[in-house]
């Protein structure tokens, strides 16, 4: 039963920002509802405003839509006063496509690409009025699926999914489509099971976890035959065509603007980095099939602003020949492109040039670490010298304005790497002076390292609050002045976050009690609720110091190790052990270290990919 | 020479929402994918030319706001119509597309009023509400308050009326002054008439133009 505009329409006019709540957005798709035998309705967890940026949803929003017989839907999380307004009325969450309440959908697939959207989940299966545990649904109920970045480590939310989808959507999606639909006359165990052989799914009550005295998992077994160990990642060998149907939003939302995934994928070998890891092998999309999207998109969006999205732009090997053909192509149609991740060479400076149009906002850098030996450790190697260089250039070409992003609290770091933040800062500052006087401007972001699952730090412990709070203070003190502005992370969320990546999944009982305790947005300064989350691990008597602030080791089982990304254990270990010895290692491009990408996915092998061919 | 075309359209359903800011970049965004030669402004940051009337707040239909819109070269107003119509979004209808003189006076300076209605649900009988319009229409002056500053709603409220009565709800009419730095709100007028914590929805019937000045 849809949800009659009448009575949508009277929380409309008392909430902020109502265009959240209606949709209307031009390439919004909506299919005959009593025709189309599969719905599904993909969900994100966090505001519209956010949810609308990303390119994962609309991807999987394209294919699902182009399907027969299949329609794909959306909904995201409400702001706390609609989701009041909405219990208050009793009116359920609905899609923004048909007005239909989210439980008459058939699946729902949520998005997860960060851990503090876990409360957010359970808000949004409660509005949907859904039981929030997997084991209370059955198939009178929507399938519950998850996928997305967070999910490489699923346990902390096990208990409210059906079932997730590790890894590249596009084709599993499908899989996951037809294997619903042989299934959907069954009970929900046989839906699931049906699921469970689909290759990339992970049905979490398909197995059980057993632990030690000491908390450490004891081993994760199958309970039944079609349940995989390891659960192997999905990839898709080339990258499917990008979608140029997207959503044009009436209101203004974060990145109103249109994406183009030119790369997956990065062979940087950064050691935090989690999605450099997750997202192996490097696969370039062909610059035809780009160029043609830029197209299609500005024809399909009106859009005046492209980005062109990659984990490392100067990395796709034919990119300063793309970007030289949008400048020429577009020149005086007024498209602005911007270029995240720009790394911290001369190169760069010149593809930031040829994308500016003379148009000089801030150029970003992400150092990460204030001193080489710091950088070498996280194998993100590059000389100081070489920062202040590029800076220099950077102010020299027009720019007045650098962001340079750092981390605290990266393994083995001393107060002199601190202190080094603040005297690179103010050395690009210098930089700055010299051409632009007081006019230049450096803003700091500093955040706080944490530890992610399938990294060569997963085994490295958080750092300490107090070290945390001193080193934040003593950047304080010594990055005042003019010309100088630095910006940080609550400390608090910074745990919470460390404490949710690297949980298990006793952490499920956690979630749901500070859920019921008011935490919701939990990544957002306002709504953050330190006392909702202090609450729930004493009622479950579990101490969050257990998993942020414990160093693993090497014959751990970490909760997440039956998931596989494709990269192996023993060469993250191998990597961690390297940056304890302070040694780098060069772009995996110019020498194979054997990962372990080539041994799971070698015969999907293209040319298009970083890896060389594996002998056979 | 730049081609000026002025639009007049009807907004409703979804486009409701948007604010007057959002509401204008729709405008801009269905422009290009219907491929008209947008006029930009100059500078790094060159925006499309485009003038709308008057700012209409957030969740109030309107049957006839205008907008200019600048090209860079002439297009049929008839294409420029059918092609912006195919792409514009599910709220925003066409009425009117014609071509003016690039030199008339700009909209903004000629907007004099606006009128709306406003239906309330109310409990509040009709003879009641009457009673009260006519209460207000006979006040000599009706100070209110308005983010922390006192201002005179009287002089603004140009005309209002009852124009229908059903059970349990009741329709005003009303024309309001819209000049810079004196434009009378609906939901004010509905306040003053204390009926303002009712359930109520605002429709803008049309903007009252000063005359084209000749030149
Ligand atoms: S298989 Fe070799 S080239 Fe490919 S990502 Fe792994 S280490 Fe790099």
């Amino acid at each position: 039963m849809v949800i009659p505009f009448d009575r949508l329409e009277r929380l409309l006019l008392r909430v902020q920002r109502p265009g959240r709540y209606i949709g209307g957005e031009v390439n919004a798709v909506r299919k005959d509802w009593d025709r189309t035998p599969v719905r599904v309705c993909l969900a994100f967890p966090d505001v519209y405003d956010l949810g609308m940026s990303n390119l994962g949803l609309q991807v999987l929003y394209d294919i699902l839509n182009r399907m027969e017989g299949v329609l794909a839907e959306r909904a995201y999380a409400p702001w706390p006063d609609m989701a009041a307004a909405l219990r208050e009325t009793g009116i359920p969450l609905y899609s923004l496509e048909t007005f239909h309440p989210l439980s008459e959908f058939d699946i729902l697939g949520f998005s997860l690409p960060y851990e503090v959207l876990y409360t957010n989940l359970l808000e949004m299966l409660d509005l949907a009025g859904l039981p929030l545990l997997s084991a209370e649904r059955d198939e009178t109920h929507p399938l519950v699926i998850a996928g997305g970045h967070a999910t490489f480590n699923p346990e902390p939310v096990a208990d409210f999914v059906d079932a997730f989808v590790i890894g590249d959507g596009e084709e599993a999606v499908v899989d996951v489509v037809r294997a619903y639909r042989r299934t959907r006359d069954g009970s929900r165990e046989e839906q699931l099971t049906g699921l469970a052989q689909v290759p990339g799914v992970y049905v979490p009550r398909f197995y059980d976890v057993a632990y030690h005295p000491d908390g450490t998992v004891a081993r994760v077994t199958p309970n039944r035959p079609e349940a995989p160990h390891p659960i192997l990642r999905r990839i898709v060998p080339v990258l499917p065509p990008p979608p140029t149907r997207q959503l044009v939003p009436n209101t203004s939302v974060a990145h109103d603007r249109g994406v183009i995934e030119i790369q997956r994928g990065c062979t940087r070998g950064c050691r935090f980095c989690h999605a450099g890891m997750v997202t192996r092998p490097v696969r370039e999309r062909p610059l035809e099939e780009i160029l043609e999207a830029v197209d299609g998109i500005l024809a399909q969006t009106g859009y005046g602003e492209i980005a062109l999205l990659s984990l490392s732009s100067a990395d796709y090997s034919r990119i300063g020949e793309l970007v030289e053909t949008l400048a020429e192509r577009y020149a005086g149609l007024h498209l602005s492109i911007s270029l995240p991740s720009l790394r911290i060479e001369s190169f760069s400076v010149d593809l930031a040039e040829g994308i500016s149009r003379g148009r000089r906002t801030g150029f970003t850098f992400a150092p990460e670490a204030g001193t080489e030996r710091l950088r070498s450790v996280i194998n993100k190697p590059i000389p100081t010298g070489q920062v202040l260089e590029v800076a220099r250039e950077v102010f020299a070409r027009g720019w007045r304005t650098v962001k340079l992003y750092f981390m605290i609290g990266l393994p083995g770091e001393t107060e002199a790497d601190v202190a080094a933040i603040a005297e690179l800062a103010r050395g690009v500052r210098a930089e700055g002076r010299k051409i632009h006087g007081r006019r230049a401007q450096v803003n700091v972001s500093v955040s706080t390292f944490v530890p992610k699952p399938h990294t060569p730090f997963q085994w490295a412990p958080l750092a300490s609050l107090e070290d945390i709070l001193a080193r934040q203070q003593a950047l304080r003190k010594s990055l005042r002045g003019g010309g100088l502005k630095v910006s940080w992370n609550e400390p608090q969320m910074t745990l919470l976050e460390a404490t949710l990546s690297r949980g298990d999944r006793r952490l499920g009982a956690v979630v749901r009690r500070a859920w019921q305790q008011g935490a919701r947005f939990d990544g957002w300064d306002d709504w953050f609720d330190q006392g909702a989350w202090s609450a729930g691990f004493a009622q479950e008597g579990l101490d969050p110091a257990f998993y942020t602030h414990r160093a693993r080791g090497r014959e751990e089982i970490l909760p997440w190790d039956h998931i596989a990304t494709g990269v192996r254990k023993p060469y993250l270990w191998r990597e961690w052990e390297l940056s304890r010895q302070v040694q780098s290692r060069p772009d995996c491009r110019s020498q194979c270290y054997g990962c372990g990408i080539l041994a799971a996915f070698g015969e999907l092998w293209t040319p298009a990919w970083g890896c060389p061919q594996r002998d056979t | 020479m730049k081609q000026r075309l002025r639009i007049t359209y009807s907004v409703n359903g979804p486009l409701r929402y948007a604010s007057h800011l959002e509401r204008t970049r729709v405008w801009m965004r269905a422009a290009r994918r219907a491929g008209l030669p947008l006029s930009y402004s100059g500078g790094f940051n060159p925006r499309p030319r485009i003038q709308v009337a008057a700012a209409l707040p957030v969740g109030f239909a309107a049957d006839e706001e205008i907008l200019d819109l600048w090209m860079a070269r002439p297009v049929g107003p008839t294409e420029a119509r059918a092609a912006l119509a195919e792409t514009l979004p599910e709220g925003l209808t066409i009425l009117r597309l014609e071509e003016i003189d690039p030199a008339a006076p700009s909209l903004p300076t000629r907007v004099r009023a606006a009128e709306y209605t406003a239906t309330v649900e109310t409990t509040v009988a009709t003879q009641e509400v009457r009673r009260r319009v006519e209460a207000l229409l006979g006040a000599e002056s009706l100070p209110r308050q308005r983010r922390g500053r006192t201002y005179d709603l009287r002089p603004l409220v140009e005309g209002l009326w009852v124009e229908a009565e059903r059970p349990g709800e009741v329709v005003l009419g009303m024309v309001l002054t819209a000049r810079e730095g004196a434009t009378g709100r609906p939901e004010e007028v509905l306040d003053a008439l204390g009926l303002g914590e009712d359930f109520f929805r605002v429709r803008r019937r049309r903007l009252l133009l000063e005359p084209a000045a000749k030149g």
